[in-house]
């Protein structure tokens, strides 16, 4: 299937690839502009993300996908809207692209109410149960075994669902890999691993955590037949996760497919990149998904001359809407500290949660009623909604912001 | 009512619940086939085919992952883990995914699912199939905690779990498997959770005991009352989360002592975190310190002597008691 079979070591080969030709057909016109769009989103969101984490606006860690658009946009405008993506911590994408609002996946890297995880996720966290997104999960290699029930569920209750499974080269050397994939295997469960290999796991390049690097040939002792797709050209990773899912779901069948792919930033915005060249990073910037889908509809006259980048200007628009959106949104007001912990029916019964502040106090049966009544706004959370509203607010530097400003100054001297 | 094993009321409780739901569904090592390490779901591969009691690979964490998996699209799993110790290794799905997922995507995903082992000593299975962990689960906030020690119990609660929309840790007691006791015939008999069992009324001393230690603490406090004329008044809580901490503490302000009584380690044990509660909320009405009577605290071991110094008799618990009467 995969038109595009790269070098063992495709870091120090990749001006080979990018002599290749075009590969898979496009799609029609509508769908092809769309998928350009979506990218441009990501990628616009991804910056501007990067940009809210400079000034302290977003927490935590912030792994952004830049580089890695085609094997989003590719692998989920491949799916049907009742399969499930389940995917990563690097995952504002995948959320994206399968319809989250990107106001609401702004206002979760914020912290607000209105985030998609209402605040209790971060960036590592997105889910949107109705867009059958089923989340980012921050343990390495932990979404598989959950991608493999939610394909069991499907397969179960008779129902015509795929899931895919994205994760990294980093999580294929973790057991929950071999074991998801003897038990996908075993029960011949309608489920796509799509292992995007951006050839680093965290710092640690793949051929100095993995002794087999093609890892689409990771699942043939499992019985997990594999594909390989060129993970920066969106419409060959579309046709390769396209007939992955049609084997899932027609020949009851998992698929391992890898996704060679590279990312244009650090791991995370905590990276000062030791373990790479930046001449390495030019050299894949080179094949960069957007541009080079971009031009290729407009030399194939699917887009006009200029259209590109009105489509950009639009991305722009709406993250500068989304960043608006999230800036203004509220924080989650401290009574609902202890939301959602538990699925609390009519009769809550018992201690189930103890709250330290409540020590010397007796909580009796409804603890719930008792804490609002009890526990007001403590001075912690005053301070921090306090210092989020600042406009001067960032006196942190990411140690990758230096690197970032050089990239921009280099892409604006391009 | 009818007499039967702690094990059979499980495999009761899961028939009828999977009778009750489609959705219920079986998972586990040499569950099906075999019928189950501890005989446990004997008989239910037979009743129920191999879509809904599936053996398995030996892969804890990714058992329990795909239940978390199915139980967020629509399940509603049972996972079976060989015993307590074997867990361990399914501790990423548990503590980071099962109990978690619900509160860290903002309420929108359920996981209404059972995980069952079995714990305890006295079998003679040495440093890595003995212990009593349930403290390490009862750290872990975003999940209920059963603990049956009757026949009664290890049925109404694990019906309870099936039917509960959080995930839950049933924790079984392998010296449990074979005792008797009465269970109501009811299809419907459902234990509620976070409600203690007073299983002797007393009102000198409170003996609190966890899993099998609640049956060892009622045995002690016949010795009690037999041979040094104190009444104990026995409560097994059932469930740790939530944790009916009313019940221990009216016992408490009656009798103003406390003995809690546990198979497991004492460092940040149950009776730990107890003692910690009891004196938060009832310190005026305590006559003595809160005792605790625990397993040692070391892996246990093989041979049949140490073993049984290693895990509380009722000697130690009638000890306990009595110190608490001492002058200080």
């Amino acid at each position: 299937m995969s038109r595009w079979a790269p070098p063992r070591r495709y870091c120090a080969a990749v001006a080979d690839v990018t002599e290749q030709e075009a590969g898979a057909e496009l799609p029609d016109r509508d769908a092809a502009r769309e998928w350009l769009e979506a990218m441009m989103l990501i990628r616009r969101f991804e910056e501007r993300a990067g940009e809210m984490y400079a000034k302290a606006k977003v927490g935590g860690f912030l792994h952004l996908a830049i580089g890695e658009e085609a094997t989003i946009v590719g692998a989920v405008r491949a799916m049907r809207d009742e399969d499930y993506l389940i995917s990563t911590y690097r995952s504002h994408g995948h959320a994206l692209a399968r319809g989250a609002e990107p106001d609401r996946v702004m206002a979760e890297l914020f912290g607000r109410q209105d985030g998609v995880s209402h605040g209790r996720g971060g960036s590592m966290h997105m889910f949107d149960l109705e867009k059958r997104f089923m989340g980012g999960y921050g343990i390495v290699g932990g979404n598989l075994p959950l991608a493999a029930g939610m394909a069991l569920a499907s397969d179960y209750q008779g129902l015509d669902e795929v899931t895919v499974c994205v994760f990294g080269d980093g999580a294929a050397n973790q057991g929950t890999f071999g074991e998801t994939l003897n038990l996908a295997a075993l029960w011949k469960l309608p489920v796509v691993f799509m292992v995007t290999n951006n050839q680093f796991g965290m710092g640690t390049a793949l051929e100095r955590h993995t002794a087999q690097t093609d890892l689409h040939h990771r699942g043939d002792g499992f019985g997990v037949p594999g594909m390989r797709c060129d993970g920066m050209d969106v419409v060959e990773t579309h046709e390769v996760i396209r007939e992955a899912i049609r084997r899932a779901r027609e020949d009851r069948q998992p698929v391992l497919v890898e996704a060679i792919t590279y990312r244009f930033r650090g791991h995370s915005m905590a990276d000062p990149e030791e373990y790479r060249t930046k001449e390495q990073v030019a050299e894949w910037r080179k094949r960069d998904p957007i541009a080079a889908f971009g031009e290729r509809l407009v030399r194939e006259g699917v887009l006009e001359e200029g259209e590109p980048e009105r489509l950009d200007e639009a991305a722009v628009a709406r993250v500068d809407q989304a960043v608006k959106f999230a800036d203004d949104a509220a924080f989650p007001p401290p009574e609902s500290l202890y939301d959602h912990i538990y699925v609390l029916g009519n009769q809550v019964q018992g201690w189930y949660s103890v709250d330290e502040r409540s020590a010397g106090v007796h909580r009796g049966e409804d603890e719930r009623a008792l804490a609002e009544a009890e526990l007001g706004p403590t001075e912690g959370y005053d301070e921090a909604v306090e210092a989020a509203s600042r406009e001067d607010v960032g006196t942190e530097k990411p140690t990758d912001e230096a690197q970032a400003e050089e990239d921009e100054a280099e892409e604006a001297e391009s | 009512m009818a007499v039967v094993r702690y094990r059979e009321a499980l495999n009761q409780a899961l028939r009828e619940e999977m009778q009750r739901d489609e959705r219920v569904f079986l998972m586990g090592e040499d569950i099906g086939v075999f019928n189950g390490a501890f005989k446990v779901t004997a008989g239910l591969l037979e009743e129920f085919g191999e879509k809904r009691v599936r053996d398995t690979p030996i892969s804890e964490n990714t058992i329990v992952g795909m239940g978390v998996g199915a139980a967020m699209t629509g399940l509603r799993p049972v996972v079976e883990l060989m015993t307590i110790n074997f867990s361990l290794l399914a501790m990423d799905q548990i503590v980071n995914h099962m109990s978690t997922i619900h509160y860290m995507f903002g309420g929108q995903a359920k996981v209404p699912m059972v995980v069952r082992m079995p714990q305890g000593a006295g079998h003679q299975l040495g440093p890595t199939h003995s212990h009593c962990l349930e403290a390490l689960y009862l750290h872990v906030p975003g999940m209920l905690l059963a603990v049956p020690s009757t026949a009664s119990d290890a049925k109404g609660l694990l019906k309870a779990a099936i039917r509960d929309d959080n995930p839950v840790v049933f924790i079984e007691h392998e010296y449990l498997y074979g005792q008797r006791g009465d269970v109501p015939d009811d299809d419907d008999h459902v234990v509620d959770f976070g409600k203690a069992a007073v299983r002797r009324e007393g009102s000198d001393v409170t003996l609190v005991g966890v899993s099998r230690m609640a049956v060892t603490a009622q045995k002690a406090a016949d010795i009690l009352a037999n041979e040094h004329e104190v009444e104990a008044e026995v409560i097994d809580p059932r469930t740790l989360r939530p944790l009916d901490l009313d019940t221990i503490l009216e016992s408490v302000r009656k009798t103003n002592r406390v003995v809690i009584v546990e198979e497991g380690w004492p460092h940040g044990g149950v009776g730990a975190n107890l003692a910690a509660l009891i004196q938060e909320q009832a310190f005026d009405h305590l006559d003595a310190p809160i005792a605790r009577v625990t397993g040692a605290d070391l892996p246990m071991p093989y041979s049949k002597p140490l073993e049984q110094i290693a895990y509380p008799h009722e000697p130690q618990i009638v000890e306990a008691v009595l110190a608490t009467f001492r002058d200080l």
